[in-house]
């Protein structure tokens, strides 16, 4: 039970993670390369605390993260672009921030304390993601290339959440559901990132040193 | 050994990013429990992606040798814990210590710790590490790094 709702986020937020810390050192401005940096840093340290909780405290969390294979990983295609311009990058932000606040807020009544518990903690940091992306999207929303970046990500944003969580999503990002891009399949993109992600761990299995 | 001295052990330890603090005024050490010779304390990540976590950890470790060291990863810390010293602390520093969570979301003041003007402005919401935010004081024209409030 807990492996089925808290796998899909932990996989989220691990893979967003990677993929916001590629702007470390080339963002568009010096303010965004440490945003993008710290928000990098919490999201794997989320994901960090959730595959700690599915493996139980002396479990080995880095096994989970990094050893499976490519097609036991449970994240949304959205995670997995790799985006190389700015306005897909924040559209990507925003739209991810305001799912992730609703699956959030779900998990946060969760009946067992322990994902409650943790639920709350990731949603006191997640406070600062929301203002950041709020602070881009206001800012970008009447922007052409920005309003085009949302709506080609929309399928995959759709696809982050549960089919009867997505009512809450069409609503806060005003645009008409469509079909999603379904969590279960992966983009081609997700290989390379993985590979390059694991290579330390898969040329050193002891564990590397240094 | 008995829990007072546990925990006059860990006010040794300081805060390895803002080492003006130790992990007591920090507020992540959530209880220590000395029971026949055995000490159990429980210990609260700031931030669950701080990277000094497991330093923490070991600190604590080495400290107070034979400790068993359980990381508690609820919602039980925020920067409320941050006790009255800790703040000050902080404050001379030159780290804005973080508000009380119920008055800084309804006021969203800042003020500055150098010289106590509330014009201040936020210039990043974040900063060197996961816990602090730069802010720009108009009045002495200083930045400063603020504490989250979380």
């Amino acid at each position: 039970m807990n492996e089925q709702a808290l796998l899909p986020i932990a996989d989220d937020e691990l893979f967003l993670g990677w993929r916001e810390s590629e702007w470390t050192g080339i963002a568009p401005m010096l303010e965004e390369d440490v945003a993008f940096s710290s928000i990098a840093q919490n999201e794997i340290g989320h994901a960090r605390a959730l595959y700690q909780l599915l493996v139980g405290e002396e479990g080995d969390a880095d096994a989970l993260a990094f050893d499976r294979r490519l097609e036991e990983y449970r994240c949304a295609p959205l995670v997995e672009l790799r985006l190389l311009d700015w306005a897909h990058t924040i559209a990507r932000r925003w739209l991810y921030e305001t799912a992730d606040e609703i699956r959030i807020a779900a998990l946060k009544s969760d009946p067992d304390p322990a994902i409650a518990g943790l639920a709350a903690k990731i949603d006191r940091e997640e406070t600062y993601h929301r203002m950041h992306a709020e602070m881009w999207h206001d800012r970008l929303k009447d922007e052409p290339r920005f309003k085009e970046a949302v709506e080609e990500l929309w399928p995959y944003a759709l696809g982050l959440l549960p089919p009867e969580l997505r009512g809450e999503l069409v609503q806060r990002v005003g645009l008409a559901e469509v079909e999603a891009v379904e969590r279960g399949t992966h983009t081609d993109e997700l290989a390379p990132m993985w590979e390059e992600m694991t290579e330390v761990r898969q040329s050193a299995p002891a564990g590397a040193q240094w | 050994m008995v829990a007072e001295d546990v925990w006059a052990a860990l006010e040794e330890i300081p805060d390895p990013e803002i080492p003006v603090i130790s992990l007591v005024d920090l507020g992540v050490i959530r209880s220590v429990d000395v029971q026949n010779g055995h000490v159990h304390i429980e210990f609260t990540p700031t931030f669950l992606g701080c990277p000094a976590l497991e330093y923490m950890k070991r600190a604590i470790e080495e400290k107070v040798p034979g400790a068993e060291v359980e990381v508690i990863q609820d919602d039980s810390w925020s920067t409320d814990k941050i006790t009255a010293a800790g703040r000050e602390k902080l404050r001379e520093a030159g780290f804005a210590p973080p508000a009380p969570r119920l008055i800084q979301l309804q006021s969203q003041v800042h003020k500055c710790p150098y010289c106590g003007s509330t014009d201040t402005r936020l210039e990043n919401i974040f900063g060197p590490t996961p816990c602090r935010s730069l802010r720009y004081c108009d009045s002495c024209r200083q930045p400063f790094e603020q504490f989250k409030t979380i």
